[in-house]
C-alpha cells in the first residue's frame, strides 16, 4: 500500500489571542500508511497547533484559514461534528503528553479502558474487560489484574503511559497523534515506551504522527520528519536524509545547539543570529 | 586554604517527619547518605532520574532543608546546624538557579526591584544607584537590553527569565551556584545560550558550581567531574572523561544507552541494558 | 509564540501590559459592581440632602401609601409610605448608612485580624500554625447566624455591637484563605530564591508574599461586605441591630414582612436594595481579583 493514509494541504491557521498572528502558514505533510512521522519543532513552531487540528481540538481562540485534512481520502475540517466525533477516538486516537492528568483520578483503570471498547467498539461489559486485559498485557504490563483494579494515583508515570498507550491502541485505530508522549518521563522509561510504541504500530500497521521537539527521539522512532518554525514547515523527508544532510541552515544549526554526551567538543552551538534572521525573511515576519 | 569549597559526608535527608498534635506522619528517607566534594572553580554535574534525591541533595548544601545526619562544610566552615541568622551572610556566597525562572521570580516584583533588593540588602552597593550600575552592567553581560528593568517577569520570554535567575545569582559575587536543572524548561537553542553563558560566567568569575540536571548531555557538556544518583544514594562518580568513556556501574550505562542521540541508528531501540 | 532568541542583540519584544487603570475598567463587573458602590457610599454620605422627606416623620393620614407609578400614590413618595406614612425611599436611603457603615468597618477589622493571623500560621508553621488552625477549626464549627444573634444579645444591641459580632466571627475566613494562599505561596521558588538571598524570615512575608496574597486579599474582603450587609440586615430583622427608629433594610424587611398582603412594595423595596448591593460588592470582589492578578490575566 503506498496510498497516504493522512495528507495536510495548505494548513494556515491564525490566534486570536495574539491579535490575529498566523500560527500555520500554509502547512503541508503526509503520512503513509503504517508509517511513522515526526513533526518536531521548538515552542511555538506549531506542532501541537498541527495535530490539534487534526483532532479537532483546537483552541476557540485559534482559528483554521485555509487548508485541507484529508484522511483516507475526506476533509477533516469539512466534516459535520458527528461524522468527526465517530472518526476520533475509533479511528484516530491519541497518546496525550501528560499521563497525570490523562486518566481520570476517581476512576480505575480498568473501567477508564474497557468505556473506549463498550462506545466505539459496541462490546458488551464483559468482553471489553476481557480485551483491556489483553491490552494491558500487549503493552508489557507484568500485573494486567492488579493495574485493571487500580486507581491512577496508585502507578508510576510509566505505567500510567503505558496505560494510555493500551486505551489509545484498544480502538484498533489507523492513526495514532502522541503528543509529546514521553517528555514527562525519565530517559530509561521514555526508551522502553519508545519501543514499546514502535512495537504497537508496526505490529498493527498503524500510521504514527508523533510531535516532540526533540530531533533525537525523532532519529529514533521516526522514518519521516517534518521540522517546522514559527508554524511554518523548514525542512522535510525521510530522516535519516533530513539528519545527515540537512537542506536548511535552521536545521543543520538546531543539531549543533544540542550536546551529546558523546562528543563533549561538539554541540551547544548557539543558533546563529543570521539563521534566525534569514528564517524570518523567509517567513516574511519581521 | 583547603582547595575543596563545598564538603558534604554522610548527608541524610528524611521529609516528613514531625510530630503533630494528633499523631505523627510516616517519614520517607530520600537521601541514605550522601558524600559528595565540589572544589573551588570547579563545575560538579550532579545527575539522576525522578527520586534520586539529587535536588534534596542540591538543597541540603544550600541549607534549604534540613539534613538529619551528616555533615556540610563551606569553605571550610561546619555549616549544618548553624541557626538562620548565622547562614544568612553566607547566603551571599552561596547562590542558586532554579529551575522555573517563572516561578523563581516574584510576579509582582519589577526586575529591577528583584535585582537590586539582595545587592541592597548584603550592602554590595551603598545604594540605590550604585545597585543600579551594577545590575546594569550585569545585565549587559547577560546580554539583555537594560529596558527589561520596568519590566515584570511575565512579560519576558523563558530564555530571558533564566538569564534574569543567572544574573541575579551573579550579581551576589558568589563563590558557590546550585543550578537546579536551569535549562530543562527551555528550547534546544536557547538551552545552548543559557549554558555557554553560564559556563563562561563560572570561569570568569572562578565560580564552583553544582550542576543538577537529569541530562547527561548536558551534564558532559559543563561540568569536570559528575555525580551518578539513584534512589538516594551515588552510585558512581568521576571525572566527567572518565566516567563518560567507561561508567563502572551498570546505572550509569543504561542512563547513557537511553539518550536518544539526533543520528540514524537503526537498532538503537531494540538495544537493551541491564541494569 | 517563537520569539527571536539572541545573546548579542536586543531582546524580544516583550508584551506590554496596559495600563493596571485600563485593565480594571475592562473587567465588566468592576465596573457594575463598582459603580453600584460607589453610588451608594455618596448616598448615604449625602443622604440628608438626598432623601426626599424625613425617614422618621410618621404622618398617619399617608400610611400605606403606594408607589408613584400605581394608583393612589401621593406625589413626592415615590416608593410609597409604611403603615406609619413614613417614605420608603428616604428609609432607604438613611439605611444605607448603617449598612455600608458595617459592611465596610466589620469587613476590614476581620481582613486585618484573620490576615496576620493567617499570615503568621502560613508562613511560620509549626507551633504557630497549629494553635491557629485549632482555633479556627472550632470557630467554624459554631453555627455562625446563631452565634452572632447570641453574641448581640450578650453585648447589647447597637451598631458596635453588630460589627463586633461580624468580626468575631468572620475572621475565621479571611485566616482559612489566607493561610492557605501563603502556604501555597512559600512553596515556591521566588521565595526561595529570597531565602537564598539572605532575606530576614519576616522581610520575605512582607516583601515577597504579601503582595502576591493582596489580589485574592481585596476579592475576600467585597464578598465580606456583602456578607456583613446580609448579616446586618439578618440582625435588624429579629430587631437586635440599632435602636428601632433607626432606619434599617433588615428592620425595613421585618416590618415589610407583617403587611405583606395589603403593601407587598414594603418587603420588595428594600430586599431589592439589599440583593442588588449584595451582589454588586461579590461582583466587585471577583472582577477585582481577576483584574489585579497579573498571572490569573493571561
Amino acid at each position: 500500500m503506498t496510498e497516504n493514509l493522512l495528507t495536510v494541504t495548505g494548513l494556515s491557521a491564525v490566534s486570536d489571542r495574539e491579535g490575529g498572528m498566523p500560527v500555520l502558514r500554509d502547512v503541508g505533510l503526509t503520512l503513509k500508511n503504517g508509517g511513522v512521522r515526526g513533526l518536531v519543532g521548538e515552542s511555538g513552531a506549531g506542532k501541537s497547533t498541527i495535530a490539534k487540528a487534526i483532532l479537532g481540538i483546537l483552541p476557540r481562540t485559534v482559528r483554521i484559514t485555509g487548508g485541507w485534512i484529508n484522511f483516507k481520502g475526506r476533509d477533516l475540517l469539512s466534516m459535520k461534528p458527528q461524522e468527526l466525533r465517530s472518526i476520533m477516538g475509533s479511528e484516530i486516537a491519541l497518546i496525550p503528553q501528560d499521563p497525570q492528568t490523562a486518566l481520570n483520578p476517581a476512576r480505575r483503570i480498568g473501567a477508564q479502558l474497557a468505556d473506549g471498547l463498550k462506545l466505539k467498539r459496541d462490546m458488551s461489559a464483559r468482553t471489553a474487560e476481557a480485551h483491556a486485559l489483553q491490552l494491558l498485557a500487549d503493552v508489557q504490563i507484568r500485573d494486567p489484574d492488579r493495574v485493571m483494579k487500580s486507581f491512577p494515583h496508585q502507578l508510576s508515570g510509566g505505567m500510567r503511559q503505558r496505560v494510555l498507550i493500551a486505551a489509545a491502541f484498544a480502538v484498533e485505530p489507523e492513526l495514532v497523534i502522541a503528543d509529546e508522549p514521553t517528555t514527562a518521563l525519565d530517559v530509561t522509561v521514555q526508551k522502553e515506551i519508545l519501543r514499546l510504541i514502535r512495537h504497537m504500530q508496526s505490529a498493527r500497521g498503524t500510521g504514527v504522527l508523533f510531535v516532540t521537539h526533540d530531533l533525537g527521539i525523532v532519529a529514533q522512532i521516526c522514518d519521516s520528519v517534518t521540522l517546522l518554525y514559527a508554524g511554518k514547515v523548514i525542512e522535510e523527508g525521510p530522516v535519516r536524509n533530513v539528519l545527515e544532510n540537512p537542506n536548511h541552515a535552521y536545521t543543520k544549526a538546531l543539531i549543533a545547539a544540542g550536546p551529546r554526551y558523546d562528543r563533549p567538543d561538539a554541540g551547544l552551538e548557539p543558533v546563529p543570529e543570521a539563521v534566525f534572521r534569514e528564517l524570518r525573511q523567509e517567513i516574511g515576519i519581521s | 586554604m583547603d582547595q575543596n569549597l563545598l564538603v558534604a559526608t554522610g548527608i541524610k535527608v528524611t521529609y516528613g517527619k514531625h510530630a503533630g498534635l494528633f499523631g505523627s506522619k510516616p517519614s520517607t528517607p530520600v537521601l541514605h547518605g550522601v558524600d559528595i566534594r565540589i572544589g573551588r572553580g570547579q563545575t560538579v554535574g550532579i545527575v539522576g532520574e525522578s527520586g534520586s534525591g539529587k535536588t534534596t541533595l542540591g538543597r541540603a548544601l544550600l541549607r534549604l532543608v534540613d539534613v538529619s545526619a551528616g555533615k556540610i562544610a563551606f569553605d571550610g566552615r561546619d555549616i549544618t546546624h548553624i541557626p538562620e541568622t548565622e547562614m544568612r551572610p553566607l547566603r551571599r556566597r552561596m547562590q542558586m538557579i532554579f529551575q522555573d525562572p517563572m516561578a523563581s521570580l516574584n510576579p509582582r516584583h519589577t526586575i529591577r526591584r528583584i535585582l537590586t533588593g539582595p545587592l541592597l540588602l548584603h550592602g554590595l552597593a551603598g545604594d540605590a544607584a550604585t545597585a543600579l550600575e551594577q545590575v546594569k552592567s550585569v545585565l549587559d553581560r547577560v546580554s539583555l537590553p537594560a529596558a527589561c528593568l520596568e519590566r515584570y517577569p511575565h512579560e519576558l520570554s523563558g530564555g530571558q527569565r533564566q538569564r534574569i535567575g543567572i544574573a541575579r545569582a551573579v550579581l551576589m559575587q558568589p563563590d558557590f551556584v546550585l543550578a537546579d536543572e536551569i535549562v530543562s524548561g527551555l528550547d534546544v537553542s536557547t538551552q545552548a545560550q543559557a549554558l555557554r553563558l553560564l559556563k563562561s560566567l563560572s570561569r570568569e568569575l572562578g565560580l564552583a558550581m553544582a550542576f543538577i540536571s537529569h541530562d547527561l548531555s548536558v551534564i558532559r557538556a559543563v561540568c569536570d567531574y559528575v555525580y551518578v544518583m539513584r534512589l538516594g544514594k551515588v552510585v558512581e562518580e568521576g571525572p566527567c572523561e572518565q566516567v563518560f568513556a567507561s561508567p563502572s556501574a551498570a546505572y550509569t550505562r543504561a542512563l547513557l544507552d537511553a539518550i536518544p542521540l539526533p543520528e540514524y541508528d537503526p537498532g538503537w531501540l531494540e538495544r537493551r541494558t541491564e541494569t | 509564540m517563537a520569539e527571536p532568541i539572541t545573546i548579542t542583540g536586543p531582546a524580544a519584544k516583550p508584551r506590554r501590559t496596559p495600563s493596571r487603570l485600563r485593565n480594571l475598567f475592562a473587567e465588566r463587573q468592576v465596573l457594575f459592581g463598582g459603580s453600584f458602590i460607589l453610588l451608594l457610599v455618596v448616598i448615604a454620605i449625602f443622604a440628608p440632602f438626598i432623601a426626599p422627606k424625613d425617614p422618621l416623620e410618621q404622618d398617619l393620614m399617608l400610611g400605606s401609601l403606594p408607589p408613584a407609578w400605581l394608583d393612589g400614590a401621593e406625589p413626592g413618595y415615590y416608593l410609597g409610605t409604611d403603615d406609619l406614612g413614613r417614605d420608603v425611599l428616604s428609609r432607604l436611603i438613611y439605611g444605607s448608612r448603617i449598612a455600608l457603615l458595617v459592611a465596610i468597618v466589620s469587613a476590614s477589622l476581620a481582613a486585618l485580624i484573620g490576615t496576620i493571623l493567617g499570615l503568621l500560621a502560613g508562613w511560620y508553621g509549626g507551633w504557630a500554625d497549629r494553635i491557629i488552625s485549632r482555633i479556627v477549626d472550632i470557630w467554624m464549627a459554631f453555627p455562625p447566624v446563631l452565634l452572632s444573634i447570641l453574641l448581640v444579645a450578650v453585648f447589647g444591641s447597637g451598631v458596635h455591637s453588630v460589627i463586633a459580632a461580624i468580626v468575631i466571627i468572620d475572621w475565621t475566613r479571611f485566616c482559612r484563605v489566607v493561610r492557605a494562599e501563603t502556604l501555597a505561596q512559600s512553596q515556591l521558588d521566588y521565595v526561595t530564591a529570597a531565602r537564598t538571598a539572605g532575606f530576614p524570615r519576616m522581610k520575605i512575608l512582607t516583601r515577597e508574599i504579601f503582595p502576591n496574597i493582596v489580589p485574592i486579599l481585596i476579592a475576600l474582603v467585597s464578598l465580606e461586605m456583602g456578607i456583613a450587609v446580609v448579616v446586618e440586615a439578618i440582625l435588624s430583622f429579629v430587631g437586635l441591630s440599632v435602636s428601632s427608629d433607626t432606619p434599617t433594610w433588615g428592620g425595613m424587611i421585618a416590618q415589610g414582612r407583617q403587611l405583606i398582603h395589603h403593601a407587598w412594595w414594603l418587603l420588595v423595596a428594600p430586599l431589592a436594595v439589599l440583593f442588588t448591593t449584595v451582589l454588586a460588592f461579590n461582583q466587585l470582589g471577583s472582577g477585582l481579583r481577576r483584574a489585579l492578578d497579573p498571572v490569573l490575566r493571561r
